[in-house]
């Protein structure tokens, strides 16, 4: 078998931890990657689905009342306003590409908050792919909207029961599909984790994220950013938004992860905050887990960060000490949601809520003069109901 | 691992193949786990492939899925699963004892401690379902100082480099994938021709073994005149585990007879 043509390895996280029966189907989607990147015609196709279908660039917004610090001037990377509503569009367009590319006509993907489904569906049913979705029942449950939105642009979802019905178990079915079905369809991953070579092409399908905003806040502020934020699922926003600041030592990456009801009381999404590394989902990188190695439940009040692992190449930013990642709780993150509305009129996803809250906890700290990057990496819709029913519960309404 | 050798000798004599039956350690629970396990050996299997419970089996279908998810629901750790394995040792002292599991409860262990604890419980061969060759040299390592087999899959894509490495460091048997996708008797083994299975041969692997969808005699019959040292059943098995887990007499009983039916196939 030919040779790996990319290093899947981030330090000693990452790797291709999967059956037998799917490296060929991961090394010919490296090998369609390798090539699509030194292909003109590809490029420039990726380049005009991003600006004239999905609306790149988008814009850099500083925020007139958000900050709680005059000190402090907060940026939100607007990946809210991007078509599909959150950055899953940018990658899903490359791999949609791709797919075409290797001759298969048909997609797989999982999702969490549904998103990735969305932005799924709408490449396949502009590219002419057909889909089928898996995505947990729970998760079905508190994101409704999506789901329905993915039914009428074509896709088939389908409800994952086992386990906790979340984004975990939508993956363990997901790549159970593709391991029967690899010849004619493509696993379209949806975040940077998982076997090699998904991070890297992830990542790489993301990074505009971070180019754009580097230039625009270069423009705007004649420097870059103190710290650039962003929440941590399995990690490609984030990674998206930090890779072209990483060769910048001045500025600071804090990664997000989901705190739930707080990172001591196992009710929680955040691999990184709790020092536990291991094999998950074909990469070997920080996950939850109990001491004999069986994946631990994750929980978030936001379907898309309810996710026990995360993607390699975040360990690794964690490990050399280059990225710093921290927890945000469900109710400081609805605490930010609802601020962000009022404050801004931009309705934030639960997602980036917890970038958001973050922010703001920053700049409440800060005693010297200081410009925050926030990656917005979707925006709120699809989860009003489930806010609205938190919130309900919580305090008698809104 | 030197049981391996030593059953295929045996069979050689005998002019025959192996029958070998897969279940999760544990299932449904530790006491009539250890109960399955002797009326595998008791209806003539040639050798056990054993599983230990995991939270995220990727490899498997909906019924090698829910012995998992009752095993675990037992309480069934992998330090039972090593009790259990120590316990059928002891009972069976000649037939070849296979692990096939997640690579996670390797690490969660640490390789080395893994391997030495089950090398200590009387294990020939390790199989793990999410290590693929290249990712494997760390396992090998940690198997052969232990005198365990490493066991490498030949999944039906497999190609002429894959298939020499794999003859090169496999041991024990080579695992031989009747077909793409997960475990489970509702999708049938597709039958590899005589002419793949001599095209592996070749390469001179250690005796390959049928498995994936393996639910009754006449297949195990196909693949040992196709070439094949034996066939590997997991679901089959494990669907009378799932139906008759409440009826323990009924339970064994039909366990050795399904063995003993598949076995004078062999
Ligand atoms: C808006 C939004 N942000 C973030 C995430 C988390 O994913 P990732 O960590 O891959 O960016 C999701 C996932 O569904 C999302 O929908």
């Amino acid at each position: 078998m030919s040779e790996l043509k990319l290093n899947p390895y981030f330090g000693e996280y990452g790797g291709m931890f999967v059956p037998q029966l799917l490296v060929p189907a991961l090394k010919q989607l490296e090998a369609a990657f390798v090539e699509a990147q030194q292909d003109p015609a590809f490029l420039a196709e990726f380049q005009q689905l991003l600006t004239e279908y999905a609306g790149r660039p988008t814009p850099l917004t500083l925020t007139r009342n958000l900050s709680p610090n005059p000190l402090v001037k907060i940026y939100l990377k607007r990946e809210d306003l991007l078509h599909g509503g959150a950055h899953k569009t940018n990658q899903v367009l490359g791999q949609a590409l791709l797919t075409k590319r290797m001759g298969k006509k048909e997609v797989i993907a999982e999702t969490g908050a549904g998103q990735h489904g969305v932005a799924t569906a709408l490449a396949c049913a502009l590219l002419g792919l057909k889909c089928r979705i898996y995505m947990g029942a729970k998760d079905i449950e508190r994101q409704q909207p999506n789901v329905f939105r993915m039914k009428l642009m074509g896709a088939t979802v389908i409800p994952v029961t086992a386990g906790s019905g979340t984004l975990k178990d939508a993956v363990n079915e997901a790549m159970r599909d593709w391991s029967a079905t690899y010849e004619t369809t493509h696993y379209m991953l949806g975040t940077a984790a998982g076997p090699h070579p998904f991070p890297t092409i992830v990542r790489d399908f993301q990074r505009m994220i971070g180019e754009e905003a580097k230039q625009q806040i270069l423009k705007a502020e004649g420097k870059l950013p103190d710290a650039v934020i962003a929440c941590v699922g399995g990690g490609s926003n984030a990674i998206g938004i930090f890779a072209d600041f990483i060769a910048e030592a001045g500025v600071k990456l804090i990664g997000v992860e989901p705190g739930g009801l707080g990172i001591n009381t196992h009710q929680h999404g955040a691999a990184l905050s709790t020092g536990s590394y291991g094999i998950l989902h074909g990469a070997y990188t920080a996950i939850m887990q109990t001491s004999d190695g069986q994946i631990e439940e994750s929980y978030s009040i936001s379907a898309g960060l309810d996710y026990p692992a995360v993607g390699p190449q975040h360990t690794y930013l964690q490990q050399s000490g280059r990225a710093q990642y921290v927890a945000i709780n469900d109710d400081e993150a609805l605490a930010a949601f609802q601020h962000l509305a009022k404050a801004e009129g931009i309705i934030p996803a639960l997602e980036s809520s917890h970038a958001v809250a973050q922010a703001l906890k920053i700049a409440a700290e800060a005693t010297e003069p200081m410009v925050l990057l926030v990656n917005l990496s979707g925006r709120g819709d699809k989860d009003l109901a489930h806010v609205h029913s938190v919130l309900a519960a919580q305090q008698g309404g809104v | 691992m030197q049981r391996y050798q030593q059953m295929f000798q045996r069979l050689n004599n005998e002019g025959r193949g192996a029958f070998v039956p897969f279940v999760t350690l544990g299932d449904p629970n530790p006491e009539l786990s250890f109960e399955i396990l002797k009326a595998l050996v008791d209806g003539g299997a040639d050798a056990l492939e054993l599983g230990i419970p995991f939270s995220d089996p990727i490899a498997d279908g909906p019924t090698i899925q829910n012995a998992n998810i009752r095993a675990l629901a037992a309480g069934v750790t992998p330090a039972v699963s090593f009790e259990l394995i120590e316990k059928i040792r002891a009972y069976a002292p000649a037939v070849p004892i296979g692990l096939l599991l997640y690579s996670n409860l390797v690490m969660a262990k640490g390789i080395t401690k893994f391997y030495e604890q089950a090398a200590a419980a009387g294990v020939d061969s390790v199989l793990i379902a999410d290590v693929p060759l290249h990712e494997s040299k760390l396992f090998r390592q940690a198997a052969m100082a232990q005198n365990i087999a490493p066991i490498y899959i030949v999944p039906p894509n497999v190609d002429d480099d894959d298939l020499r490495a794999i003859a090169s460091y496999g041991r024990g048997y080579t695992y031989l994938l009747s077909r793409a996708g997960v475990t489970g008797a509702e999708t049938k083994a597709a039958m590899p021709t005589s002419e793949l299975i001599a095209r592996i041969r070749a390469y001179n692997p250690a005796p390959p073994l049928l498995g994936f969808g393996i639910s009754a005699p006449e297949q195990v019959k196909d693949a040992i005149k196709n070439g094949a040292a034996g066939a590997i059943s997991g679901s089959a098995i494990v669907k009378l585990i799932e139906q008759h887990q409440h009826e323990p007499e009924l339970l064994l009983t039909k366990l050795r007879n399904f063995v003993s039916t598949m076995k004078a196939a062999t």
